[in-house]
């Protein structure tokens, strides 16, 4: 998510391809690096969820995208 | 001396009476106070609450209406179509908690887009604090204004899914009716409860169902 423009597609890749997902790692860390926040989309049982994720390895082996959105701030 | 003993009783005559006056007009105050003060204040909260809520629309540019389509069709992909719809139906997205042992969730929260989020007892439908907290993007310098409506409660959605209390530890929370009229956030959680009842807009799947 990006302030005025909405999403954009910042790295695609099969995280079973060894240098494909080295390429998701550091797109990872780039986005964690600026400070912010990594978001899972996931289905439980019919029932919409989301899980936050902090590091690369904790991103669900079957999931489809990590969505990027600025750190929340007291408003 | 007669004269004098007399002028000086009717001085401490006149400081008696002024004293009396005094605090019969301190106790008629406290008195109206206690009987109107709850009134008064909450005619001045409802003022301010209206006054925030003065707004101004113009037309978007063709960029951002892009990005509102784009921003719309991710909140689809992530809270699925029937959220998009009550989204656009009703303006906000709701969140429950998970149910309690009676089966229902003692509270939830209305997520408004650049709005501060309002939580509510979901049983009473009592207003219980407004949440107030945004996503600045400090750290892109090409980026310019602020996230989509439709991102910024999908940003609200899943901060409060992922890590209620990372959201919690961020928020600036006030009682009900700093930002948001305390009428409408009662009349929108009444609305969620008859688009969770609609038979056509039921989604059990997302707790919708079981929250009145």
């Amino acid at each position: 998510m990006k302030p005025g423009h909405g999403d954009q597609l910042l790295a695609e890749g099969d995280p079973e391809v060894a240098e494909e997902e080295q390429e998701l790692i550091d797109a990872f860390r780039r986005q964690l690096d600026r400070g912010m926040w990594a978001a899972v989309p996931t289905l439980d049982a019919g029932r919409h969820e989301a899980v936050l994720v902090r590091d690369f390895a904790e991103v669900p082996r079957d999931a489809e995208r990590v969505i990027f959105f600025p750190p929340a701030a007291g408003g | 001396m007669p004269s004098g003993s007399s002028s000086s009783h009717r001085q401490r005559v006149a400081e008696v009476q002024a004293l009396l006056g005094a605090s019969l007009a301190l106790i008629a105050l406290a008195l109206c106070l206690v009987a109107f003060g709850p009134t008064l204040l909450r005619t001045i909260r409802g003022l301010r609450a209206r006054r925030s809520s003065l707004r101004f629309g113009r037309r978007l540019t063709e960029q951002e209406l892009a990005a509102e389509q784009r921003a719309e069709a991710l909140m689809a992909s992530v809270v699925g179509d029937e959220g998009l719809e009550q989204y656009r139906a009703l303006g906000f997205l709701h969140v429950f908690a998970d149910p309690e042992a009676d089966g229902c969730p003692g509270y939830g929260y209305l997520i408004y887009p650049h709005r501060p989020i309002v939580s509510f007892d979901a049983r009473s439908g009592r207003l219980l604090n407004e949440l107030c907290v945004s996503f600045p993007d400090r750290g892109d310098r090409d980026a310019d204004g602020r996230l989509p409506d439709a991102d910024d409660v999908l940003a609200k959605w899943m901060a409060i899914r992922g890590d209620e209390l990372a959201l919690l530890a961020e928020a600036n929370i006030d009682p009900p009716g700093r930002q948001i009229d305390p009428d409408q956030a009662r009349r929108d959680v009444i609305r969620l409860g008859e688009w969770a009842t609609s038979p056509s807009d039921a989604s059990p799947s997302d707790g919708l169902a079981t929250a009145q």
